[in-house]
């Protein structure tokens, strides 16, 4: 193999494994330790800096990061650093924060952007480009920012105050906003004087489920999403004492878990697969099965049944699913006859569908399959090169952290295209940063020691208290301690074991003491036959080699990064220095820090 | 300073046929200085072991005063130990073999501890034939009191302090021969690929099995004039052969070239296969291996490898004719056989 070149920024991200799963590429490990560090409001600016919204993403982040935690792939029944929930800690604890943000009245640059929609994206895009001088309008048709996060995600999961606070830290820097306003027609966006337009409206429709009774029963059949605006916004106050929710998403179980709180004494959700096809988070379907919601699967809904003109409940088929060689499912009767179960409501939660109904299709910006824009993956510009897209109404329905990790995206193109420069290849690389830890002789800035405790569950309020008002929120959050315990936990990926070739000595002593077997000096081969003959077989193919120049002995040193603990004993133990503890800082750049800009 | 190893290890970790991983032979984590060359020896006593299968219980460690005889507690922390004063671990070692010959004794000591204080507890040692792995971790000075010259330092060397060492040498390894050791070997602290297989044809041997461990001291002898520095012992080794070990019932898995290659058949049926042999060199006959070691010596050379074995050992049990159990094993009846059996000696001396 050739020796790794750690010049590239790209090669030490991938090993904060954390930092490279979260889309916006929080800097994770950063703020961890500044929990730890007991220096919550540093922790909460780092957060803000890359996702904007510690304290709702604290409470409702999809967690990519956390399946990718090295702490997951550990020996035994080793469990990931409780990432999403340390974010929380430190909003929660934080001090002052307002006066660390942009501060304004920023000046001019006489560049006006409308941002339709008032979800994450836009509100993201508003953030990055508030600070360069923008002039910035956003559209939403309800009367306050946040899209979905204030429509959709439930009030126990997110309380409103933590939704205002982070969406007015934005709104602060002086946007200009028309709530209350639908847009309906792009081609008046279009005729207005802005510079370029964005689009973060979202996927605003719910799917319907067209079966024998659902016209008749429409006063009591509802659209999950449809459903949970309306509880939001108040208009929905109360449901029927028997609910049945059709679909096995993270909507399904809001829509349960509200019910339950609006009345709903006997709520179950039905599934038409199995169980481990279920789409919603292990955690949420947690939190519903807690709060005595039954899961029935492999019963497809066929029929509404209809009683004097009255929803009486509804009809399943009983399958079994069957996987053929390419793993594709189908779901195939068992024989065993149907089953109904009755209800007053039925709330229909499968799913959302991007629709844009007010973009006029003869405007040169093309809409493709599924009715989703053309859009590039890098740049978020549609085929009208003004237009910009990102958040759910870019790719399809993901999730916020997504929609923060397009707005930077977006925000960095619209800059770039308003400067005139050119928006793909004038985009800025990450800055990095890499640092030695050494304080000693074998000391470190870091705490290196590696702790054995299990995941720390997060408190929750008692089911009695959460179940009788929608707005009490269930989860409590860590406290200090714990959180401090938590954070404990996290192996510092981003303290890198940077090698010197020229120092070494080959003692080996970095073999033998290496806990985890990561460190072998051995003849260079093929990337597929050394991962064969290490200390230990790397089998981990997503996870690289670190190999080193040839040293005297015509060896060279490679390093499986798959399972290091980062406890810097490799370089306690090297009597040369040739192995360092540095700590490795990724960043991604944001809109206004590009070079035509450092040259300026 | 970190004072503890964190407790995870990597999960696909090879497993040997008792189910034991490499984690299951080791010990404490090391206090010597960083870099030193008994911590890797330690390293390849733990592969040793791991690989051979030994059941930790039935390993007794032993070590005298140094550096090198702390390292006891770096490895097999499921074993017996016995940590004696400077320069008697053989004497110990010679006790505890005689009550319960069933385990394996593995001494470990300093060149100082071994050539200096112990030297008269070592030559008997290897004149009764001991039924012991005795390593010297040699590193030319006495590393734990701050690296004065050792009886192995070679005549011109310095201490880090600038004192020349007017005297000769002690070859250990020429003297063992020369005593009668039945096996003989020399390695490289920086060398696992062939300290390895060393140490498990020295478990294998039952008799008094040397090896001298060239064993860098970072902190005091690793200077570019020193004999025992790292960058010098690699600029100078030179091997008798590359060996491999090959455990009793073991699959022989190499091709050996004609005439290039030699078996030696260890005495409980494993072999030890050697390749590249140095010319004019058999590891059965004590004397090619003195000229191969003299010669080697003339012209600069670290000979390494093993150097002579004896394959008709007979250790010291089979010597004296001692009980074949564990003396903590013998019951009142074994003791005193009762008065028939005195009868019968003392009719011998009628
Ligand atoms: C029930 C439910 C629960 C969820 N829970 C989570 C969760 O816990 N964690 C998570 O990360 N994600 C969750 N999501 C997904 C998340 O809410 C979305 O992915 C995210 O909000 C998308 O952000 P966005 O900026 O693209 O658009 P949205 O948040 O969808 O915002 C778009 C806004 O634009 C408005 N709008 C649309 N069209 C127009 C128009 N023509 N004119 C004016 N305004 C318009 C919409 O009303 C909306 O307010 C959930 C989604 C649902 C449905
Ligand atoms: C009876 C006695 N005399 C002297 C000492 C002091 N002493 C401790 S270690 C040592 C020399 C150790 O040298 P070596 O065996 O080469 O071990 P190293 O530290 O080099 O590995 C000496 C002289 C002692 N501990 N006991
Ligand atoms: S252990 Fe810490 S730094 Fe490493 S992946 Fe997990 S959270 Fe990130
Ligand atoms: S930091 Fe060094 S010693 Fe620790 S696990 Fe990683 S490679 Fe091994
Ligand atoms: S003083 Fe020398 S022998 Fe002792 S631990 Fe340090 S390096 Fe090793
Ligand atoms: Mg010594």
């Amino acid at each position: 193999m050739k020796p790794t070149n750690i010049q590239d920024p790209e090669y030490f991200h991938k090993v904060v494994d954390c930092q490279l799963a979260c889309p916006a590429h929080t800097p994770v490990p950063e703020y961890i330790r500044l929990i730890a560090a007991e220096r919550y409001t540093e922790a909460y600016m780092v957060n803000w800096e890359s996702n904007v919204f510690p304290g709702i993403l604290g409470r409702t982040c999809d967690r990519p990061c956390e399946p990718a935690c090295r702490r997951g792939r550990l020996e035994g029944e080793e469990e990931p650093v409780a990432i999403c929930r340390l974010k929380r800690v430190a909003a929660d604890n934080k001090g002052a924060v307002k006066h660390l943000m942009p501060q304004g009245p920023f000046a001019a640059n006489g560049k006006k952007i409308a941002l339709i929609g008032g979800g994450p994206a836009s509100l993201t895009v508003a953030r990055d480009l508030a600070p360069l001088g923008y002039e910035l309008h956003l559209y939403d048709e309800w009367n306050k920012g946040g899209g979905m996060m204030r429509t959709q995600i439930p009030a126990f999961r997110l309380p409103e105050t933590v939704l205002d606070e982070e969406v007015n830290y934005i709104l602060d820097l002086g946007i200009h906003t028309h709530f209350n306003t639908y847009v309906s027609s792009m081609r008046d966006m279009l005729a207005k004087d802005y510079d370029a337009i964005f689009v973060g409206t979202g996927a605003p429709k719910g799917r319907d489920l067209q079966l024998p009774g659902r016209e008749a029963a429409d006063a009591n059949i509802h659209i999950g999403i449809e459903w949970l605006a309306g509880v939001a916004f108040e208009h929905i106050t109360a449901v029927g004492k028997k609910v049945i929710v059709l679909g096995g998403g993270n909507t399904a179980m809001d829509c349960c878990r509200t019910s339950r709180r609006l009345g709903g004494t006997s709520v179950q959700v039905v599934v038409r697969s199995p169980f481990e096809d279920m789409k919603a988070s292990p955690w949420e379907i947690q939190d519903a099965k807690r709060e005595d919601i039954p899961i029935l699967n492999n019963m497809p809904p066929k029929e509404f049944v209809v009683e004097n003109g009255r929803l009486k409940g509804v009809v399943f088929g009983k399958v079994r699913a069957e996987y053929d060689e390419n793993g594709k499912r189908s779901l195939l009767p068992t024989g065993e006859p149907d089953v109904f179960i009755e209800a007053d409501d039925v709330i229909i939660a499968i799913g959302q569908d991007n629709s844009f109904p007010w973009i006029e299709r003869d405007l040169g910006l093309a809409l493709g399959k599924w009715d989703l824009p053309v859009v590039d993956k890098k740049t978020f510009q549609s085929t009208l090169p003004q237009v910009f897209f990102g958040g759910d109404a870019a790719f399809g329905p993901e999730n916020v952290i997504t929609a923060v990790a397009h707005g930077h995206q977006a925000a960095i193109s619209i800059d770039l295209f308003c400067q005139g420069d050119d928006i793909l290849n004038d985009r800025p690389g990450p800055t990095t940063n890499l640092i030695s830890q050494k304080m000693g002789i074998h000391e470190w800035i870091y705490d290196s020691g590696v702790t054995n405790d299990d995941r720390y569950a997060v408190p929750h309020e008692g089911k009695e208290k959460a179940l009788s008002n929608r707005k009490v929120e269930v989860e409590l959050g860590f406290d200090t301690q714990l959180g401090f315990k938590e954070a404990q936990r996290c192996l510092n990926c981003d303290v890198q074991t940077v090698f010197n070739t020229s120092r070494c000595i080959e003692c080996d002593a970095c073999v033998d003491i290496c806990p985890t077997s990561c460190i072998t000096f051995t003849t260079n081969g093929e990337e597929e036959d050394l991962r064969q003959r290490l200390n230990a077989p790397a089998t981990n193919l997503s996870q690289d080699l670190y190999v080193s120049d040839v040293l005297p002995t015509m060896r060279v040193m490679i390093k499986d990064e798959d399972v290091c603990l980062h406890c810097g004993l490799c370089a306690e133990r090297c009597p040369t220095a040739a192995w360092d503890m540095q700590k490795f800082l990724y960043q991604v750049t944001k809109a206004g820090h590009t070079c035509s800009n450092l040259v300026e | 300073m970190s004072y503890l190893r964190p407790s995870f290890r990597h999960p696909l970790l090879p497993k040997n046929e008792l189910g034991f991983t490499r984690a299951d032979y080791e010990g404490a984590i090391s206090t010597l200085c960083a870099g030193c060359g008994h911590d890797s020896i330690s390293g390849a006593i733990v592969q040793a072991c791991f690989e051979m299968a030994l059941e930790p219980h039935r390993v007794a460690k032993l070590s005298g005063i140094g550096c090198s005889s702390k390292t006891p507690t770096y490895y097999l922390s499921h074993s017996h130990g016995f940590n004696t004063v400077h320069g008697r671990m053989p004497s110990v070692a010679t006790g505890a073999y005689l009550a319960n010959r069933e385990l394996i004794y593995l001494g470990v000591s300093g060149d100082g501890d071994t050539a200096s204080i112990g030297m008269g507890q070592f030559v008997h040692a290897i004149r009764r034939n001991l039924n012991i792995v005795y390593i010297v971790m040699n590193n030319g000075c006495y590393g734990l009191t701050k690296g004065q010259h050792s009886a192995t330092a070679d005549a011109g060397s310095k201490t880090k302090d600038g004192g020349l060492n007017p005297f000769e040498a002690i070859d250990l390894v020429g003297l063992a021969l020369e005593l009668g050791a039945t096996f003989v070997g020399r390695s490289f602290s920086g060398d696992k690929t062939q300290l390895v297989p060393l140490i498990q044809a020295a478990m294998t041997h039952p008799g008094f099995a040397f090896i001298d461990v060239l064993s860098p001291c970072v902190t005091f002898n690793n200077k570019p004039d020193s004999t025992k520095s790292y960058d010098y012992v690699r600029a100078h080794i030179e091997a008798t052969a590359t060996i491999d070990f090959v455990p009793e019932k073991k699959e022989i898995l190499v091709d050996y070239a004609e005439g290039d290659a030699r078996e030696v058949k260890l005495h409980d049926g494993s072999m030890i296969h050697l390749r590249k042999l140095a010319p004019n060199w058999d590891p059965r006959s004590r004397t090619s291996a003195m000229n191969r070691l003299h010669d080697a010596k003339s012209r600069g050379e670290i000979l390494t490898g093993l150097l002579y074995i004896d394959q008709d050992s007979q250790d010291l049990h089979e010597l004296e004719q001692t009980v074949a159990r564990p003396l903590n094993s013998l019951q009142e009846a074994d003791l005193c056989p009762g008065s028939g059996v005195l009868a019968g000696i003392n009719a011998k001396f009628r």
